[in-house]
């Protein structure tokens, strides 16, 4: 993120039509769903991703046991988790989402030559997380716990140098491309 | 090293910057650009997939600037750069990308793909791996100051036609006019009728004007080869053109990639903002005739429809203007489907016109064009780019269609209201 942030940037010396911070604002917001025109294309990777994302996201930060960690060991302060309905919904959908992914990177022409070992390493990592998080809650056994420690840290020591950085980079990105239409008087 | 690898890869290390480092840090490979784009839709060769096409850069990136590249490139596991990772993508870049950016509007992480897929044309030009049809193309626009090797001197004799056939003088090198027209190749050998409309359209209005005989050529070969160099000096003779005869603006004509080479281009390419405005002709005659300037009559009662030019609305911002102008003209004005910032490109744009090796892939994917023309059930097609209107009028012929091409300027000329002398 330093070298997206401090690294070098032309300044466009065209005069702007319009604003391009506007731009950028409103493409942050605007690529969370596709334009109508390709929805119908690109249906199956929006529903599964957001299946995988939003379920991943309740797991994350409203699964009970990390509430409870998050109270005990970092904020001293929690909030109300997910009731364990809640938790085998929202861990169906994130399985369902990812494998639904993972399975068309696999056979998908497309997916098959444009994707990396970084797309594959990165996926089953997250999917061993999960799995190992789905067995320590349903057992309860402290060396599951214990295993889903482990792949938690694995993956945190992975993400910071790998496709998972997404997570924070499409925001400069979703913004840059923005900025350009932006100025140009364009709404993306 | 080959000296082509080594001029390819210093111009891909210039273009890495916070933008293509967030673009491919952010990347996730979903895939979504390829149902964008129609080199892959109308082939369904996931060669063309548009991320596919910025490999180039994203290898450099990968293996001297992440993390893992870095170390992988140190301990000697990453595969280096080869000759054959520019010279395998030229046709690719060239042949299977018309520059038109809906991949850039589709992309859910926001990456500026088309961006990318310039800074590989540039890579490419400067390395001199390009189509032998756009560097001849290059090559004139540079020596004789024309892609078609149009001369002042074929200026001259369209404009004594014009003045024959519209009793109009032609404005040339008038000092402190208004507005500086420019031609698109285009325009002065194909569609002369163009200059005839602007003479009627400009006189009709009143509007001072004038040719210049040093900047009279439109047309930007570099920008469509994606050479930054010539791109500039072909911008820098309209500069000078337009500052030695002291005019407050300059109209870029129906053509798109002239627009985007001047309007948004130009002053980054030559490294200095302008010292008069550029304006679209849809921009003008839209801004005339909401002033009144412009009056038509009578409306066209034949079914039309409007080709988006990819450059002049998608990555222009000219939207709204050529309708207004068409819906005041045409009382069966009918909007093909995917219209405005989501159109389909004609497939000839971003120099894949000016590429005879491209010819049957063009074609191919006019299909896109044709199926939408289709749709509307429109006998005409208006659209304000010369490049578009001749990909269009070809791809009618090879494929046996009842459709008749149209220029906006040209539609606006021929409804001028009569006004008493």
């Amino acid at each position: 993120m330093g070298s997206i942030i401090f690294a070098s940037r032309k300044q466009d010396l065209s005069v702007a039509r319009a604003s391009a911070s506007a731009g950028a604002i409103k493409t942050i917001f605007s690529r969370f769903l596709p334009h109508k025109e390709i929805a119908a294309q690109v249906s199956i990777q929006y529903i599964a991703g957001y299946l995988f994302h939003l379920g991943l996201f309740a797991l994350l930060f409203f699964a009970a046991p990390h509430v409870l960690f998050v109270e005990e060991n970092l904020l001293g302060f929690g909030w109300t988790p997910l009731p364990h309905w809640g938790f085998i919904i929202a861990a169906q959908a994130a399985f369902l989402g990812l494998i639904i992914l993972w399975l068309r990177r696999m056979v998908d022409p497309v997916l098959r030559l444009i994707s990396t070992l970084d797309d594959h390493i990165a996926a089953i990592l997250t999917f061993v997380v999960m799995l190992t998080g789905c067995f320590a809650l349903l057992e309860g056994s402290t060396g599951l716990r214990l295993l889903h420690r482990f792949t938690v840290e694995l993956w945190l020591i992975y993400f910071p140098f790998s496709a998972l950085m997404h997570s924070f980079t499409f925001l400069p990105s979703r913004a840059f491309t923005g900025a350009w239409f932006g100025r140009r008087g364009v709404d993306s | 090293m080959s000296e082509k690898l080594e001029k390819g890869l210093e111009v891909l290390r210039s273009e890495v910057d916070s933008k293509v480092k967030s673009f491919f840090s952010s990347c996730v490979n979903c895939g979504i650009c390829a149902e964008s784009c129609l080199f892959y839709t109308e082939t369904r060769d996931p060669r063309y997939t548009p991320i596919y096409k910025t490999e180039p850069l994203r290898k450099l990136w990968r293996n001297e600037y992440s993390f893992w590249g870095k170390i992988a490139s140190t301990l000697g596991f990453s595969k280096p750069m080869t000759e054959s990772d520019l010279t395998d993508w030229e046709e690719l870049v060239y042949d299977g990308c018309s520059m038109c950016g809906r991949c850039s509007m589709v992309c859910p992480v926001g990456v500026d793909i088309s961006g990318m897929i310039f800074k590989v044309k540039h890579a490419l030009a400067k390395a001199g791996i390009s189509p032998e049809g756009l560097v001849g193309a290059t090559q004139r626009a540079v020596d004789i100051g024309s892609p078609m090797g149009i001369t002042l001197t074929t200026v001259h004799a369209t404009i004594k036609h014009v003045e024959e056939d519209t009793g109009l003088k032609i404005p040339m090198d008038v000092e402190g006019a208004d507005y500086m027209a420019l031609l698109s190749s285009n325009e002065i050998a194909l569609y002369p009728e163009y200059l005839e409309s602007l003479a009627k359209i400009f006189d009709h209005a009143g509007v001072s004007w004038t040719l210049s005989s040093d900047a009279f050529e439109a047309t930007n070969s570099g920008l469509q080869i994606g050479n930054k160099a010539i791109a500039g000096q072909l911008v820098q003779r309209v500069v000078d053109g337009a500052e030695k005869l002291k005019v407050k603006n300059v109209i870029s004509p129906e053509c798109g990639h002239a627009y985007t080479a001047l309007r948004w281009e130009g002053p980054n390419f030559i490294g200095k903002a302008y010292s008069f405005k550029v304006v679209h002709i849809m921009e003008l005659l839209d801004e005339l005739f909401a002033a009144g300037r412009i009056k038509t009559s009578g409306m066209e009662s034949e079914r039309l429809t409007f080709h988006d030019p990819c450059s002049i609305v998608r990555r222009g911002g000219i939207n709204a203007q050529p309708r207004n102008l068409l819906e005041s003209i045409s009382e069966n004005f009918i909007e093909m489907a995917d219209h405005g910032n989501m159109n389909w490109c004609c497939g000839g744009g971003g120099g894949v016109s000016s590429n005879e090796r491209a010819e049957d892939l063009k074609l191919t994917v006019f299909n896109k064009k044709k199926s939408q023309i289709e749709a509307t059930g429109a006998t005409g097609v208006v659209t304000a780019c010369s490049n578009c209107r001749m990909v269009m009028e070809e791809g009618v012929e090879t494929n046996e269609m009842d459709i008749e091409l149209l220029g906006l300027t040209e539609m606006i000329a021929a409804h001028l209201e009569d006004r008493p002398n």
